[in-house]
């Protein structure tokens, strides 16, 4: 027989971190599933993280997200490097499957995935994918050494990505399909006193180029619908990101906004002893602190959950350790 | 910290376009974080396949000539080579049974 746990954490953002540090230090002992190769989420494809709390000096995104980890497991939470591949929820026990073939079982899950990168929707974009098209500037930022590029996007993420990637090229233009920006003031004057950077504001890309690599891009500008084409080797797209909710569909409730539908200020979904945490939630802030923050609320909310069950339900599964 | 042999711009000719055996080389950096997470999968996949394919690293900082060569533009970037030639292209970190199935063709 499965030994049923109290708890399943999904995800290894600052949001599943966080919660597992609590219901770690609330002798859970969770089990954390990280993915296998997104483990420690999007903070792990940044560079300095200049806003978060207690860092006066910043701290790089990898190693951020190292010390959360850290943190989890020095309270006892179990960290698995594999990806769930199917989950059901629905039962007083839930059971969770991972790729590579163990079952898990828990008696609240708390699931904060967060969010895939949006993709432009283009006919060419995954041809060239990796072969000029990217979503990842500190990954391949690099070999684009004096070339011309662009970044696609108007947020936070498109202005940080712009002004690395001026490391390597000579030349970055940011397109973006208005005039006015999601991204927080400071990043955009960043972005617009550094001489490498040229905004293209009310600009789409239609097209994008190139035989075996990228070799320009085709504009719209939104305005006036008159098209531009720009030669460049390198297209960078940070136009958002969409929540990572493919696991739970028919099993969560959603918002119209495609994050998972929880109660008022709480991590309640419409499922018993299922929470959710962090960007999977949030259409909105979906900063590292945000998150953080939720993944606290879920395991104060599951706590109440576990701490509300018959004692007979609760003893079936791992029992509160007490340390020797 | 992984087990995979490095091949450098010298030894590239020898350790990957002479060799008679199917060779994989994963091109990285020690700042590419996807690059150091799908690091173990490899280790894992040539572990399992040894009479297969062998898998070697190629550092892209260190060996610009062959990260040139092959039009690296995004890593990791992983190369199947066979008698010399590419045969087959992966790009990104993907999961365990992700990169199976791409590579299917040469672990049968």
């Amino acid at each position: 027989m499965l030994h049923v746990r109290q708890m399943i954490i999904i995800g290894s953002g600052p949001a599943g971190y966080t919660a597992a540090i609590y219901a770690a230090r609330a002798n859970m002992k969770p089990l954390l599933i990280a993915s296998s190769v997104e483990a420690g989420g999007e903070l792990m494809k940044t560079t300095e993280v200049e806003n978060y709390p207690g860092f006066p000096e910043g701290i790089q995104g990898p190693d951020l997200m190292l010390k959360m980890q850290e943190q989890a497991e020095r309270f006892g939470t179990e960290v698995i490097l594999d990806d769930v591949v199917s989950l059901d929820l629905t039962g007083a026990v839930k059971t969770v499957t991972l790729g590579n073939g163990d079952v898990h079982e828990a008696l609240t899950v708390i699931f904060a995935t967060g969010s895939a990168y949006r993709k432009l929707g283009l006919e060419d974009e995954e041809r060239l994918s990796g072969q000029g098209v990217s979503w990842c500037a500190t990954c391949d930022g690099f070999f684009f050494r004096k070339k011309t590029i662009a970044v696609v996007g108007g947020g936070d993420s498109a202005m940080e990505e712009a002004t690395f990637l001026t490391k390597f090229a000579d030349k970055v233009y940011l397109i973006h399909r208005s005039d006015s920006f999601r991204a927080s003031k400071v990043m955009v004057d960043r972005a617009e006193a550094n001489p490498k950077i040229e905004f293209l504001f009310n600009k789409r890309v239609e097209h994008i180029y190139g035989d075996g690599l990228v070799s320009g891009v085709g504009l719209i500008d939104t305005v006036d619908g008159s098209e531009t084409t720009i030669n460049l080797s390198g297209l960078f797209i940070a136009i958002g990101a969409d929540p990572r909710t493919h696991l739970v569909h028919g099993q969560l409730e959603l918002t119209s906004a495609g994050t998972i539908a929880v109660s008022g200020r709480t991590s309640v979904t419409n499922l018993p002893g299922v929470f959710a945490a962090g960007d999977v939630i949030d259409p909105h802030y979906r900063q590292a602190v945000t998150a953080a923050a939720s993944g606290t609320v879920a395991a104060l909310d599951a706590e109440d959950y576990l701490a509300a069950l018959p004692a007979d339900v609760l003893a079936s599964a791992s029992p509160v350790a007490v340390s020797a | 910290m992984s087990n995979a042999k490095e091949v450098t711009d010298a030894t590239f000719v020898d350790d990957v376009l002479n060799s008679s055996d199917t060779i994989m080389v994963d091109f990285w950096a020690e700042w590419c974080g996807p690059c150091k997470a799908v690091s173990p999968i490899l280790d894992a996949i040539a572990a399992e396949h040894s009479d297969k394919i062998k898998i070697v690293k190629l550092n892209v900082d260190d060996n610009p000539e062959m990260a040139m060569k092959y039009q690296i533009t995004s890593i990791p970037a992983m190369k199947v080579f066979r008698g010399g030639e590419v045969v087959k292209t992966v790009i990104g970190a993907k999961p365990k049974p992700a990169l199976e199935a791409d590579l299917a063709e040469f672990l049968a």
